[in-house]
């Protein structure tokens, strides 16, 4: 029977990816036991690279979010020349290597930044704000047309359509967007290194203090991943109960 | 009264149409798909700007592209009833409805809304969101919701298509009634002859971009003034060449056999038409020679029942199609592949000229 042998083809795969993809996961937890894990946070530096990584993605993510939802609206919505080069550039960060955006950052923005929280969140909003971009623009384009049509022949205004109508409406696919950009944002190392350093408690995110304990505190280095993967595996499921119960929902 | 004349260029479609509408009057634009129906009704609300054109409602001038006037959609205060309805679906019924009337102050939207969804018969839905509503229930609230902005004039997008069979009648008359006690211009499209029927005072048939003819549903039906709007209002469409008889009618050699006759003058190419109820069927060899002038060698193709009549193709080798009473279906053991022979009376015969164009004109 064909599709007795497709369906085991399909299943192995699956199991697969998924032992590859959760293995190493689980491996950081089970090499580092709770009381390590505990010990390791005390440890000073690694609070404050946490708290430091925490605020940057907070501040990254509201700028992208702010800047980005209306700009996402614009790009799905309206036909004006050059769009699709502009959807492009837009989307130019995301196959970027970190290093080298770095490298670009201190290149359009000089030194001056370096070795501030700010030059933290602008690097992280460089390379975050294309997942979000892209997701948003998705969502705001399989926003039904005569919706927004109907509201405007309703009596309301652009605007208005734009925060009443096509925001509520496209929430699932931003709150997606807003998570993938999070995520990138709270993993990223290598622009953060370039453009804004790594000094403790100003400019070291976890990540870069992880490096920082790799080759002299293993164990260390392994504790604050683990405390990072729980951070990361929250956000990600808040933000599928978020999106899951309003699609439920709306659909 | 609503006036629009608009000139645009939509993909391969030229639109170019004008048309006036009284208050309390209410035009349907009836057409196949991708005639440019829509596209009236988007001009109209604001949604598409013609290259040409001018669109007033009452004293208020909405678009002249000559003067450079053109107000905003939100500035000219359609009810307009979207195909599909266009309900917002994060929002209740009550809020879809109250999404309307921001010029009310904010307590006096909810009651405002409860009260035009209960002249609908929805005061129990207002709770609900459109995707637990019914058909017919949503239809209600996209009408009660294109009110609630207090329209200048009404635009509805195929109000009914949406709709099945049965609570299509319902909704129709109740419809017609709320049009008329409006009192404003109303605009209406529809694919479906009948209901442009039922529902407008005058019907314009469009075909192309442009309004091919305009009249009541009677005068279209008995007056087609083209093979295109005789095939849309329903009649039987057969081609052939005409030539005037000895007797003073004109008898019509039919592409592909059979020859009909018919008392209006034509010379050369003709469309034949014929409305399906003016038919009737006998069983071959038994013809009643009767009044009835045209008989026509038919083979049964389809039995399908519309309604309480029923609706049977036939080939002759043309296309045509008789209307029967279900128990006459029955009594003449009437089914597919059986031979009979189709006659009508020469009167009810229309013959239209075909000039070379418009022979592309006849579609089925």
């Amino acid at each position: 029977m064909r599709s007795a042998w497709f369906g085991i083809a399909t299943g192995v795969a699956l199991a697969a990816a998924l032992a590859f993809l959760t293995l190493p996961v689980v491996a950081i937890f089970v090499d580092s036991p709770p009381a390590d894990l505990i010990s390791a946070l005390g440890e000073e530096g690694a609070l404050d690279a946490l708290w430091l990584s925490l605020k940057t993605t907070a501040a990254a993510l509201a700028i992208i979010v702010v800047v980005g939802t209306p700009a996402a609206y614009l790009l799905a919505t309206r036909r004006f020349p050059a769009r699709a080069l502009v959807i492009t550039l837009v989307e130019l960060p995301l196959v970027l290597p970190p290093a080298v955006a770095g490298i670009a950052l201190l290149a359009a923005l000089g030194p001056s930044l370096t070795f501030t929280t700010g030059a933290v969140v602008v690097a992280l909003t460089f390379v975050a704000s294309p997942f979000y971009l892209r997701q948003a623009q998705a969502a705001f384009a399989s926003v039904d047309r005569s919706w927004l049509e109907a509201s405007r022949t309703l009596g309301a205004s652009e605007a208005r359509t734009f925060a009443r109508v096509a925001i509520p409406t496209a929430v699932p696919g931003l709150m997606a967007g807003g998570a993938l950009a999070l995520g990138r944002a709270l993993g990223e190392f290598g622009a953060t290194l370039m453009f804004a350093g790594s000094l403790q408690g100003v400019t070291q995110t976890a990540p870069l203090a992880i490096y920082q304990r790799f080759s002299t505190d293993f164990d260390a280095a392994l504790a604050l991943s683990a405390v990072l993967v729980a951070v990361s595996a929250a956000i990600l499921l808040t933000a599928k109960l978020f999106g899951g119960w309003d699609a439920a929902d709306r659909r | 009264m609503l006036r629009i004349a608009a000139e645009a260029t939509l993909g391969d479609l030229e639109l170019d149409v004008a048309a006036e509408v009284a208050a309390g009057e209410c035009l349907a634009l009836a057409g196949p798909s991708g005639a440019g129906k829509s596209s009236v009704l988007r001009v109209i609300s604001g949604l598409l700007r013609p290259r040409r054109g001018s669109v007033a409602c009452g004293e208020r001038v909405w678009l002249d592209t000559e003067r450079g006037i053109d107000l905003p959609p939100d500035e000219r205060r359609c009810g307009y009833v979207f195909q599909d309805y266009a309900l917002f679906p994060h929002l209740s019924a009550w809020q879809n409805v109250a999404y309307a009337l921001t010029r009310l102050p904010r307590r006096e939207r909810r009651p405002r809304a409860v009260e035009l969804l209960e002249r609908f018969g929805l005061g129990d839905r207002a709770e609900a969101r459109p995707r637990t509503l019914s058909g017919g229930e949503r239809q209600r609230v996209a009408v009660a919701r294109a009110l609630a902005v207090e329209p200048a004039a009404l635009l509805l997008d195929e109000p009914l298509s949406a709709l099945d069979a049965r609570t299509r009648a319902a909704a129709g008359r109740e419809l017609a009634a709320v049009l008329h006690a409006a009192g404003v211009p109303a605009l209406l499209v529809t694919h479906d002859f009948q209901e442009a029927a039922l529902l407008g005072d005058r019907v314009g048939v469009m075909d192309g971009g442009r309004i091919v003819q305009l009249g009541t549903a009677g005068e279209l039906a008995a007056e087609p003034a083209s093979p295109f709007v005789a095939d849309f209002t329903g009649a039987v469409v057969l081609t052939g060449v005409a030539a005037p008889a000895a007797d003073g009618l004109t008898r019509v050699t039919l592409d592909g056999g059979g020859e009909v006759t018919s008392p209006e003058p034509a010379a050369g190419p003709v469309a034949v038409t014929v409305y399906p109820w003016e038919i009737a069927l006998a069983p071959r060899g038994t013809i009643d020679p009767g009044s009835a002038r045209n008989h026509l060698d038919v083979e049964i193709v389809s039995v399908t029942a519309v309604g309480s009549r029923v609706r049977v193709g036939l080939a002759a080798p043309q296309p045509l199609a008789a209307e029967l009473t279900g128990p006459a279906v029955t009594a003449m053991h009437i089914a597919p592949g059986q031979r009979a022979v189709a006659t009508w009376k020469a009167t009810a015969t229309r013959l239209l000229p075909l000039t070379p164009q418009g022979s592309d004109e006849v579609r089925h």
